[in-house]
């Protein structure tokens, strides 16, 4: 747990590549490499620009409005942002949620989870575990994946729209609808549409397990080789169920560190602030979080399917917990600190996903019809959640007035900074150390930036902007120019 | 035999003392309108409703029906300006309809819609306005007032109270609230009041109402604002 190629020691005379955007990650990233006359690797940073504008943009305005304005960070995972404020609302309106209201929360995020995850695995990291990373770059894409894996591609496409169709049949919308409010949610599930969903489920089931066999697979028939790839040690934070179990929506924040032990667990998430802090870097606009106990140099840590696979003591769905296992054992019975298993957690998780949301769909609480509870207002609110990219804090405090006078988000990208930068510096390290440089090798430093799913345009908490930052840079290193593109709003309710 | 005009070649009976407007709205017939509506006095501030009659364009929400009038309102030329105010209304305040709680039950949207606004076109004025969220049981956010008055004939002809008004001129203009304070929870205005269920955007809101609708069962999620203006469209 070193911050070696953080800041290098002489950065004049140092020539400056730079990959931007970060293709193939939510968002747009840019990723600097500092390097001598023999190409060794001087300094890697991976930038994300963070806004932070959101938490401007909500000052003034009634808390009951947040779990829809806040789904508008992103497009990616609105669903997370939609139920992370709403729960930090729960505890505002004094809410005990009623079992329904809790169930389609509880529906709509394996959804979302679901549909998120095939995203990633299919779209965005498939190209590179199917045909190897330092592919013919021309193929090495979803287009070159539907053609040379027609059924792979296909399963992919099918398990995002199950997805999509959860969350719309919850929300109202496929994206950006308006389920979770505070104390509750707005509708419940007919029995038609219950079976609209019963009726693929078992095929949705089928199609995970299908992808954890492919990941295993791609893997193991790799195993030093993904082992070993960004390799680094760290501290993993995840919530878990007051029994330990995986759970996405609920539960007390727990962390370990880089060996395996505990750090802290069942913490009770609405005093997050005694445990982790974020750290301000002068280089960075994105802050880096760290456990408080463990100090900023040791305290980084992991979030995300890595994190809670290794966090958990197990899945309460049996396909998935058999998965947990055999990926315990192969991990050799301890926390997996590999950079790409993020990949094999993530659709253990997706099969979850799937076997949670046949559990929920023979629960006839989800056709209920008490839907919002009320108890004793308080002033401030926070709700944490289990994003598909980890661990994703809402924090909001209002006046008498019912505005909101000031609002922290930690989203899971952020919690990762530390962790990205890391892998980025392993990997320069490892691959293009003293190399000439060429796509493919450039691709290894977007492929350990990828393992994370990194969501940018959370992360930069602009809301309406699609922050892309591009810079001139000159032989000698120095920025001559910068561009900011910031595109403009739109009404499309 | 009952007295007529015709509307887009459309004959369309009226009685002594009708508007334009209110024969149109009798006989089912749309014509785009935000600030009338047929339970208070016409105001003939947001010009929507201009038709043209007998080859001048007039406020048909305030124009009295005469006998033999031909009116023309359904017709490219007025639908172009109609759009044009419309979306100067969007830009003059500040509507972000996909964080608006009114969102499909909303006039101004509903408007916007019918007449296939696709853009706001022109640039946001984006003006500084303040919520006002003092009442205990309701929010006044002037970001999305258009000043069609409604809340303030409401108030004064309904309710026989005195809440709102408008103050200020031209893009200055803001709606402001009789109180030594100039606060809302400083009134005698209450939740059940007229002048707080007329708004016909989301400026004047029960609070903690926001999103319990779902999208799906929302007025104008099934309706467009002619069949709901003429009783379902059947003309
Ligand atoms: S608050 Fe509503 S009803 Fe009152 S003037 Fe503004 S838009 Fe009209
Ligand atoms: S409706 Fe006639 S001027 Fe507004």
């Amino acid at each position: 747990m070193t911050f070696e190629l953080e800041t290098a020691a002489n950065p004049e005379g140092l020539k400056r590549i730079v990959i931007e955007p970060v293709t193939r990650v939510e968002g747009h990233g840019k990723v600097t490499l500092l390097l001598d006359d023999d190409n060794r690797v001087h300094q890697a940073r991976f930038h994300i620009v963070e806004f932070r504008g959101f938490e401007k943009f909500i000052q003034g305005r009634p808390y009951w409005e947040v779990p829809v304005i806040v789904q508008r960070l992103c497009g990616i995972c609105p669903v997370s942002h939609n139920l992370g404020a709403a729960k930090a609302m729960d505890m505002i309106v004094g809410a005990k949620l009623t079992p329904t209201a809790e169930k389609l929360r509880r529906l709509m995020h394996l959804g979302q989870v679901l549909q998120s995850h095939a995203l990633h695995f299919y779209y965005l990291a498939s190209p590179d575990l199917l045909f190897g990373f330092d592919s013919d770059v021309a193929r090495r894409n979803i287009v070159g994946v539907a053609a040379a894996y027609p059924g792979v591609a296909r399963q992919g496409v099918a398990l995002r729209k199950y997805g999509q169709e959860i969350i719309r049949i919850t929300s109202g919308k496929r994206v950006h609808g308006t389920g979770a409010i505070p104390g509750g949610v707005n509708k419940n599930l007919s029995p038609q549409e219950r079976d609209v969903l019963l009726k693929d489920i078992d095929q949705v089931i089928a199609w995970s397990r299908d992808a954890v066999e492919l990941i295993k697979k791609i893997y193991c028939g790799q195993a030093d080789f993904y082992n070993g790839f960004g390799y680094f040690k760290s501290c993993f934070m995840s919530l878990v169920r007051e029994d330990g179990a995986l759970d996405l929506y609920h539960g007390g924040l727990r962390a370990m560190d880089e060996l395996g032990q505990t750090i802290f667990d069942h913490v009770d998430y609405s005093h997050y602030w005694d445990y982790v802090h974020e750290e301000v870097k002068p280089w960075s606009y994105m802050k880096f979080p760290f456990i408080r106990s463990k100090g900023r140099e040791e305290g980084w840590y992991r979030v995300g399917p890595l994190a809670r696979i290794n966090n958990c003591d197990f899945i309460p769905t049996p396909l998935a917990e058999a998965e947990r296992k055999t990926f315990k054992v192969f991990g050799g019975g301890s926390a997996t600190q590999a950079t790409l298993a993020y990949h094999w957690a993530r659709m253990i998780e997706m099969l979850h996903c799937a076997e949670g949301i046949r559990e929920l769909l023979h629960d006839n609480d989800l056709l209920g019809s008490d839907l919002v509870s009320r108890g004793e207002r308080a002033l401030r609110g926070v709700g944490v959640i289990e994003a598909p990219r980890g661990t994703l804090i809402h924090h909001y405090h209002i006046n008498e007035n019912e505005l909101i006078v000031r609002a922290n988000l930690i989203v899971s990208t952020t919690h990762n900074n530390q962790a990205m930068n890391e892998a980025v510096r392993q990997v320069a390290l490892q691959y293009l150390d003293g190399q000439t440089l060429t796509e493919g090798l450039l691709n290894y430093i977007e492929v350990a930036i990828r393992a994370f799913d990194p969501c940018l345009s959370c992360a930069t908490h602009a809301v309406g902007k699609m922050p892309l930052e591009v810079d001139l840079v000159d032989a000698g290193g120095n920025i001559i120019d910068r561009l900011n593109k910031t595109s403009d709003g739109r009404c499309d309710a | 035999m009952s007295k007529t005009i015709t509307i887009d070649g459309l004959t369309v009976p009226f009685r002594e003392g009708q508007t334009i407007m209110d024969a149109a709205l009798s006989a089912g017939v749309y014509i785009p309108h935000l600030c009338h509506n047929p339970e208070f006095k016409p105001h003939g501030s947001c010009k929507l409703c201009t038709v043209n009659v007998n080859g001048r364009n007039v406020a048909s929400c305030t124009l009295p029906a005469v006998e033999g009038q031909q009116v023309l309102s359904d017709i490219a030329e007025l639908n172009a300006e109609r759009l044009a105010l419309t979306q100067m209304l969007f830009v003059e305040g500040n509507h972000l309809c996909p964080a608006c709680e009114k969102s499909g039950n909303c006039q101004l949207q509903a408007v916007a819609y019918y007449l296939g606004m696709m853009s706001p076109h022109y640039n946001h004025f984006y003006p500084q306005r303040e919520a006002d969220a003092s009442h205990p049981d309701v929010m006044l956010d002037r970001n999305r007032c258009i000043y069609c008055e409604l809340c303030v004939r409401a108030s004064r002809e309904v309710d026989g109270k005195n809440v709102f008004g408008l103050s200020g001129r031209g893009i200055k203009t803001i709606l402001a609230v009789n109180s030594a304070s100039g606060l809302l929870g400083d009134t005698d205005l209450a939740v059940t009041d007229k002048a707080v269920q007329v708004c016909p955007t989301g400026a004047i809101l029960v609070k903690r109402r926001g999103f319990t609708v779902p999208i799906g069962q929302r007025v104008f999620d099934h309706l467009t604002i002619k069949d709901l203006q003429t009783g379902g469209g059947h003309e």
